[in-house]
């Protein structure tokens, strides 16, 4: 028999490419939500954590270029991930229509969501796109009136409450998908494993997605309050009084 | 339980015996084999027995009602992998599918995404056997020139399980059918290539 391999093996590398980069961003993306949520906490827990991505800790001054270093390395993984995920997208609307109607008569909650995870992959083709480009330019605005005001005065808030809701479903059925496939967490009975992750998996998208609305509405409150002095920076009330 | 409720052995004789319900197969149809068929429907009215099968069924309308239907059964066993077909819109083994589980308005087609050999009949072999090929699902040995008369190395028992755990692929088709992508692209290879191309890598 032949001795040399000739089936190509990179399509089983590009998909491990892909699940590792959706890996990397659905994991980033929850973290990203605790940061973003400290608004919550108060407007000089945010400004904390802003600063904390600074270097401000470190360095003693705001390195501004660190955020966008980091921005750009997400910038990447998504643009990698994209790119692999075009493969799997209906490239035709005939293959969208054979798909419509297979998920229609298969009526399988996981072949629907298959089809919920592309459509709001692709909108974030756009969303995420805009929001990245921004952060990565002007790191120097990210803080508790900064921010705001870009939420509410620039407008920023219609994309951010769709986008929410895109990388929320996106990512839960993208990180559900991955248990599935390789088989994390899984128990002797495949069934009850997938029912159980299926449970976890809405139970982390709702958790997610109050948070999300809790944090959007509380930079929309700051937004419209600050909205007379927009652009001004803010200052942490244990700075106030002191030298700026 | 009430007083009036039959006892356990008077329902199951209700049941066997009783007022049966009347099944209705709406079957997809078409013999792409002979030019003047066109893709239709044919509905057949046949009554539930206990224990029915859609192996039972199947035979039943074939028998009484239609000879010309064309489907496959060979273990009627869950076994042989021939019986894959689409009941109520999704891939399943018929033999293995019970009538008292399903409404009385049952849907039958095809396995989509291969060839089909007439009505419920495919071709799950030649898809088969195209997806060994492209993929080399077989022992590659590494080795230039074996000696069969050596003995073979053991091999672990825990290792041979996980080999044989994926080598219980019965080659169905079900899983092919089920797969969107594998339905909006041809050159999808499909699950039941996961578990040919793993055991083959394994053995090797
Ligand atoms: C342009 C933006 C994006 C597009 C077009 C996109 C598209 C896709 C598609 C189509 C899949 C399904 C792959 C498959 O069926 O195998 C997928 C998987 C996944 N995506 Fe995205 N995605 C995008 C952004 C994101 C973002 C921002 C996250 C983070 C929240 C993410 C996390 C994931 C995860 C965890 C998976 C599962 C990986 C896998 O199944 O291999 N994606 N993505
Ligand atoms: S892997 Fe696919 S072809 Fe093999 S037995 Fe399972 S459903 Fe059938
Ligand atoms: S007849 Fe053999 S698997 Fe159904």
């Amino acid at each position: 028999m032949a001795t040399r391999l000739e089936a190509p093996r990179w399509p089983a590398r590009l998909d491990l490419l892909q699940s590792g980069t959706g890996l990397a961003l659905g994991l980033f993306m929850w973290v990203h939500m605790f940061f973003v949520s400290s608004i919550l906490l108060g407007k000089d827990a945010m400004w904390t954590v802003a600063r904390f991505f600074e270097g401000y800790y470190f360095f003693g001054r705001p390195l501004y270029w660190l955020v966008s270093m980091l921005v750009a390395v997400i910038f990447t993984l998504f643009v990698v991930h994209a790119a692999l995920a075009l493969r799997k997208f209906p490239a035709s609307y005939r293959q969208y229509r054979i798909y419509r109607e297979h998920m229609q008569g298969m009526k399988h909650e996981d072949t629907t969501l298959w089809y919920w995870q592309v459509v709001t992959g692709f909108a974030l083709f756009f969303m995420a796109s805009v929001h990245l480009y921004i952060m990565m330019t002007r790191p120097d605005r990210i803080g508790p009136f900064e921010s705001a005001d870009r939420v509410w005065s620039d407008l920023m808030w219609p994309l951010y409450l769709v986008m929410l809701f895109a990388v929320e479903f996106h990512g839960g059925i993208g990180l559900y998908r991955l248990a599935l496939k390789w088989g994390w967490f899984a128990g002797p009975d495949a069934l009850a494993t997938r029912r159980k992750l299926r449970t976890f998996k809405w139970a982390l998208t709702a958790f997610f997605l109050v948070l999300g609305i809790a944090t959007l509405l509380a930079y929309i409150k700051i937004g419209i309050e600050h909205a007379p002095n927009y652009g001004e920076h803010y200052v942490p009330t244990f700075l106030q009084g002191s030298a700026p | 339980m009430s007083d009036t409720a039959p006892a356990p052995s008077a329902t199951a004789a209700a049941t066997a015996a009783g007022p049966a319900r009347k099944l209705r197969f709406h079957v997809l149809r078409h013999d792409p084999h002979d030019p003047a068929s066109v893709p239709h429907t044919d509905v057949f009215e046949i009554d539930e027995a206990a224990g029915m099968t859609l192996f039972i069924a199947l035979n039943e309308i074939r028998e009484t009602l239609d000879a010309s239907l064309a489907f496959d059964f060979v273990c009627r066993a869950g076994i042989c992998g021939s019986c894959g077909m689409v009941i109520n819109g999704r891939p399943t083994l018929a033999c293995r599918t019970l009538t008292k589980d399903l409404p009385t308005d049952i849907m039958l087609a095809p396995l989509p995404a291969f060839e089909l050999i007439a009505d419920l009949s495919v071709n799950t072999g030649k898809w088969m056997r195209g997806m060994s090929e492209r993929l080399e699902t077989w022992v590659h040995s590494l080795d230039e020139d074996v000696d069969l008369r050596r003995i073979e190395a053991p091999m672990d028992p825990d290792l041979a399980d996980r080999i044989y755990e994926l080598d219980r692929c019965i080659e169905c088709g079900c899983c092919v059918a089920a797969c969107g992508t594998a339905r909006m692209r041809e050159d999808f290879v499909g699950a039941a290539s996961s578990s040919a191309t793993t055991t083959a890598c394994s053995v090797a």
